[in-house]
């Protein structure tokens, strides 16, 4: 039996010739991440180890990136706990305020993930880095204290589900679009413990962008990664990226998946996922006069340049609605940069919306734009859970950027064609 | 080893956020965190919940954020045992690896309620509901995990080796 591209990259970090699905496997790991609240668990944790220090100094990755810049004093000492640790065991990829990015737009951007790597993160969207073609999965703070202090990680390895893409989007049509869709489909459960290995030829017609939304949200639908196959576009991003060798892995002919659906994209609509699961899904068509009061355009599902240009098109020219906060939340540094130099940052403004500096913040109700009861949200991020961003009593509605633009103009939720 | 005690029942989905909410991520304290936990699907849990009571839920339990601070704050809490039809992949791991005993059992999700008087038996995976007389059989862990549990997390397991 043939194996997925999932389980090809596992076999070899296991180093073992082949891989069945439920099988248990120890897997030399690539990089380690954690961010400022899930590693002060794990810094907590390393202590408990007899023996000192870590792996690999240039295998780890510590981003400050959720409640940072520091919202209050805890978050504060948060962060001076993982400071110090990187400090004191000269952590090669250590990124705070001023260099720091949303993680997983971050890594992929500075190079440290490409194909063929398998990477543990305590965070769950870790999944983001299988639109190169890795391996990654999120994980908690003691795995990542065990991957750190050892380079190694257990995993059972997934079966799988694929996901043939056929087709051409429509304008409109985002990777948040195919994602949720999918999810809307199978259910915020419908690939648990599995992969999701993306296929077809019209995975040609998606972005680098587009790809990385899509794997981001394989975590949605309970997934243990989402996967692409390594192509020229691929290639591309990380030939621009990153100076570390990369390894294309492909599925064997005769893999085996527990199902297979296939994804037109070019009939896809813009669309929404209703308060409070990721899998509550309806076109944008059909959302029926849903106001609002607050969009947040941003996260590491939906900051990156793609979406903030997207964002930007429809928003050029236009106000936000009187009674509508809109804040638009570029993923790093750079995108930043690159969204000031082409203007996007002045489209916004004169919108009326604001551009803050990158932060993960209102998207798991942490600050920078948190709901009060009976509030209404239409976010680009990738939860919809009852308070994820604030209020127990609050809702969010998750769209792509195209459509949150679109609905911060009319105040309401709307197709950016309106 | 077995643990014994009243059940709270929750049903499909119950996420890390409303288990622990992100407000008070910015603490990792685990008594801290017990404070807030459940807060957020239930907020008399914590000033209901003793020291062995069980939580009960439906499929998918512990889905969304990878964040350890959920179990941690459940183990905290005094809850001895989570029983759910399905766990989210994460929690499941976190939960193995903190020493938070968790048992896989769709019928013990259907057939135990909200208040049930229930006792685990971890060596056989036997759960009974001493309120309605019943018992099911839950999945026993993978030896590899066994083993993980036995030396009361995945750090003490490495040290071991």
């Amino acid at each position: 039996m043939g194996m997925t591209m999932t389980q090809k990259i596992l076999a070899a970090a296991a180093g073992l010739p082949e891989v069945k699905a439920g099988q248990l496997i120890e897997a030399e790991l690539d990089l380690v991440l954690g961010n400022d609240i899930t590693s002060p668990v794990a810094i907590h944790e390393m202590d408990k180890f007899t023996t000192e220090g870590i792996f690999h100094k240039d295998k780890i990755a510590l981003v400050m990136d959720h409640f940072v810049p520091n919202k209050d004093i805890k978050s504060a000492q948060h962060c001076k706990c993982v400071r110090e640790f990187a400090c004191k065991h000269d952590i090669t990829n250590y990124f705070d305020v001023g260099e720091m990015g949303i993680e997983h737009a971050l890594l992929p951007e500075k190079g440290l993930t490409v194909a063929g790597d398998v990477i543990i993160g305590a965070d769950s969207h870790t999944c983001t880095y299988g639109a190169l073609g890795a391996f990654s999965t999120g994980v908690g703070s003691t795995d990542m204290a065990a991957g750190m202090a050892t380079g190694k990680a257990w995993f059972k390895v997934p079966s799988a589900i694929k996901f043939d893409i056929v087709g051409k989007p429509s304008k409109w049509v985002s990777g948040k679009d195919v994602i949720l869709h999918i999810i809307g489909m199978i259910g915020v459960d419908g690939a648990l413990y599995k992969s999701m290995e993306f296929t077809g030829e019209g995975i040609s017609n998606l972005s680098m962008d587009d790809r990385f939304t899509i794997a981001n949200m394989a975590i949605e639908a309970g997934g243990k990664n989402g996967i692409f196959p390594v192509d020229d576009t691929a290639i591309a991003y990380m030939k621009e990226h990153s100076t570390r060798e990369y390894k294309i892995y492909e599925a064997d002919e005769d893999a085996e998946y527990e199902e297979t659906y296939t994804i037109d994209l070019s009939t896809l609509k813009p669309t929404v996922a209703f308060p409070h699961l990721p899998e509550n899904t309806r076109t944008v068509d059909e959302a029926g006069d849903v106001k609002i009061d607050q969009v947040v355009i941003g996260s590491c599902t939906n900051g990156r340049l793609d979406d903030l240009r997207t964002a930007a098109q429809v928003l050029k020219g236009k106000k936000v609605a009187k009674g509508v906060r809109c804040i638009v939340i570029p993923a790093t540094q750079r995108i930043y940069l690159e969204a000031m130099e082409e203007g996007l940052n002045r489209i916004f403004i004169e919108a009326g919306a604001i551009v803050s500096t990158p932060t993960c913040g209102p998207c798991l109700g942490g600050y920078m734009g948190i709901l009060a009861e009976g509030e209404r949200c239409v976010s680009t991020t990738n939860r919809n859970f009852v308070g994820r961003m604030g209020h127990v009593e609050s809702e969010i509605y998750l769209a792509s950027p195209a459509v949150a633009a679109a609905s911060a103009i009319t105040g309401k939720i709307s197709a950016p064609e309106e | 080893m077995k643990a014994s005690g009243t059940v709270f029942k929750y049903g499909d989905n119950v996420d890390t956020d409303v288990i622990i909410p992100a407000r008070y991520l910015n603490s990792s304290d685990p008594k801290e965190l017990a404070t807030h936990c459940m807060e957020d699907i239930d907020k008399e849990f914590v000033n209901r919940v003793k020291t062995g009571d069980l939580i009960v839920a439906d499929k998918n339990f512990g889905c969304g954020s990878s964040r350890e601070h959920a179990p941690i704050a459940i183990k905290a809490a005094g809850v001895s045992c989570v029983i759910a039809e399905t766990f989210a992949r994460i929690f499941y791991r976190n939960a193995i690896n903190i020493g938070l005993p968790i048992i896989e059992c769709p019928e013990a999700a259907k057939g135990i309620e909200a208040g049930d008087q229930v006792e685990v038996d971890f060596d056989s995976g036997i759960i009974t509901n001493m309120t309605k007389g019943t018992t099911f059989q839950g999945q026993a862990f993978p030896e590899f995990m066994q083993k993980i549990i036995k030396s009361e997390g995945l750090i003490n397991y490495i040290n071991q080796k």
